[in-house]
């Protein structure tokens, strides 16, 4: 176990996506290292989907390498330990929420314990016998999130899993993804709201495909010298565009 | 392939189909209303003495007709709708294999099309009157396995599409070839040789052949049932073969 510690658990080298002719990523190369929270930040567009799906292996990939748990990301041995949830919410919307885990748990192998528990930690237990389409957005969102908790994977991958809740609701679920990260997940969380990056460890902000930086917040906050993530963000991507001009002229 | 997996997912598919009460009657019910307007259709035609009645003679070449293209669309929209949702991206990212995934929809739609042939079988027979000689166990198995093979055409054809929109076209492009010249309307040895070979590749002639077989008073039709099975099995490996895991 402290040997596998040792090496990170997800190992990104020179990624490269393109999608039709546009490079959706750009030669990322990151070590996201075990039991760490770690936010995913960008505007919409600037590759975060396309990277997490890198991760998960469900994206086609033009060049470079993504390990996971020291396997290739999306062999079949590491299908059982990553859960990732999608962004907009995938499950089935004309069953319950009961119904809905009750196929993921059977896939991911686990019983009708875990599937009470899951239920708890997403505070869904009272309106699980509705059908999916019934929910709200957030609920559905939230049904999503569940079907990936089953069996507490390893490492989970969620895609903007805080949208369009309510922030009572919104700190619950960061409460809880504080707490799998103590009992040993890894987490990548995006999201596009930049308040939420004071709940991570480290931060990965991304724009057109590319890493601007990849540190904790107060690092960044004083590299940029700048009082909050919004700010940062500008600060980087300002640099950035400035020594592209000069790189022309 | 995990048998466990497998029926998990057939069962969810029939959890989904049970749902939709709308879908569930319209499965049911309508091959049953187009066999009795066919039935009604031909009522003034004048039969010349000796033969067989027309409804008698198209009926039950109908009858393998009807399931397979409800099968087929029904399943092509649904496996399309799975992707589009998103959840066939969650699918593919779970220890489910793809085998699994396509061997769950074809039990839980063969299950259905068991029910359905029964159905049509029962009412033709006790309602339309319909006078067959042959089998009538046989045509069930014919019957069935043509619904099956519209399931697992319509697995393979949703791979293909992209879009819902081009899953429906596919209910044409895939069926209504094998309606013209697979023996429905004209016996499949009168046409031009070219199409007389195009039709021995289409599966919905050997059901035509072996339930004109069988209206004839010859049960053996296992050659024909042989081949339906081919074509099943090779649609399945087909669909499997075409799921994706990694997309663009």
């Amino acid at each position: 176990m402290a040997a596998k510690r040792q090496e990170p658990a997800i190992a990104i080298r020179d990624l490269r996506v393109i999608r039709g002719s546009r490079k959706v990523i750009q030669d990322i190369s990151i070590n996201i290292s075990h039991g760490s929270l770690v936010g995913l930040l960008g505007p919409s567009g600037s590759g975060k989907t396309t990277l997490m799906r890198a991760i998960v292996g469900a994206q086609i990939i033009a060049g470079g390498s993504v390990t996971v748990l020291g396997k290739t990301a999306g062999s079949p041995e590491l299908r059982s330990d990553v859960g990732y949830v999608t962004q907009s919410p995938s499950v089935y919307a004309d069953l319950t929420a009961h119904e809905n885990l009750q196929y993921f748990a059977q896939l991911a192998g686990v019983g009708n314990a875990e599937i009470k528990s899951v239920l708890k930690t997403v505070d869904l237990h009272d309106i699980a016998d509705r059908p999916v389409m019934n929910l709200s957005g957030g609920q559905r969102s939230r049904v999503s999130l569940a079907a990936a908790l089953l069996g507490t994977p390893e490492v989970l991958i969620l895609d903007e899993p805080t949208v369009g809740l309510d922030p009572v609701l919104r700190k619950d679920l960061w409460d809880v993804f504080r707490s799998l990260v103590k009992g040993g997940a890894t987490l990548l969380v995006s999201s596009h709201v930049m308040d939420e990056a004071q709940r991570c460890d480290r931060l990965i902000m991304m724009r057109e495909g590319e890493i601007l930086a990849h540190s904790t917040l107060p690092a960044l906050l004083k590299k940029t010298k700048t009082k909050d993530v919004e700010g940062a963000f500008l600060a980087l991507a300002t640099t950035v565009d400035t020594s592209r001009s000069e790189e022309k002229r | 392939m995990t048998p466990s997996l497998m029926a998990a997912t057939a069962r969810r598919v029939l959890q989904q189909i049970r749902r939709d009460r709308r879908t569930v009657a319209l499965l049911m019910v309508m091959p049953l209303v187009i066999l009795s307007l066919l039935k009604f259709m031909f009522t003034d035609i004048p039969v010349p003495p000796g033969a067989d009645p027309t409804f008698d003679s198209f009926g039950p070449r109908l009858m393998a007709l009807l399931p397979m293209l409800l099968m087929f669309v029904v399943t092509s929209v649904t496996t399309l709708r799975e992707r589009i949702s998103g959840t066939l991206e969650r699918l593919m990212a779970s220890p489910l294999r793809k085998a699994d995934l396509v061997l769950g929809y074809a039990l839980a739609f063969g299950l259905i099309a068991i029910v359905q042939a029964g159905l049509i079988l029962a009412f033709s027979l006790s309602v339309l009157n319909l006078n067959f000689a042959g089998n009538m166990w046989l045509l069930g198995v014919i019957i069935v396995l043509d619904a099956i093979l519209g399931t697992v055409l319509g697995l393979a054809a949703s791979s293909l599409a992209r879009t819902e929109f081009q899953a429906v076209q596919m209910m044409p492009a895939v069926i209504l070839p094998q309606v013209l010249i697979a023996g429905l309307f004209l016996p499949r040895d009168a046409m031009p040789a070219v199409l007389e070979w195009v039709s021995a590749l289409l599966p919905l002639s050997y059901a035509i052949d072996g339930i004109n077989s069988l209206a004839a008073g010859d049960n053996n039709v296992w050659s024909e049932v042989g081949v339906l099975i081919a074509f099943i099995v090779g649609a399945l490996v087909l669909a499997v073969v075409t799921l994706r895991r990694r997309t663009a």
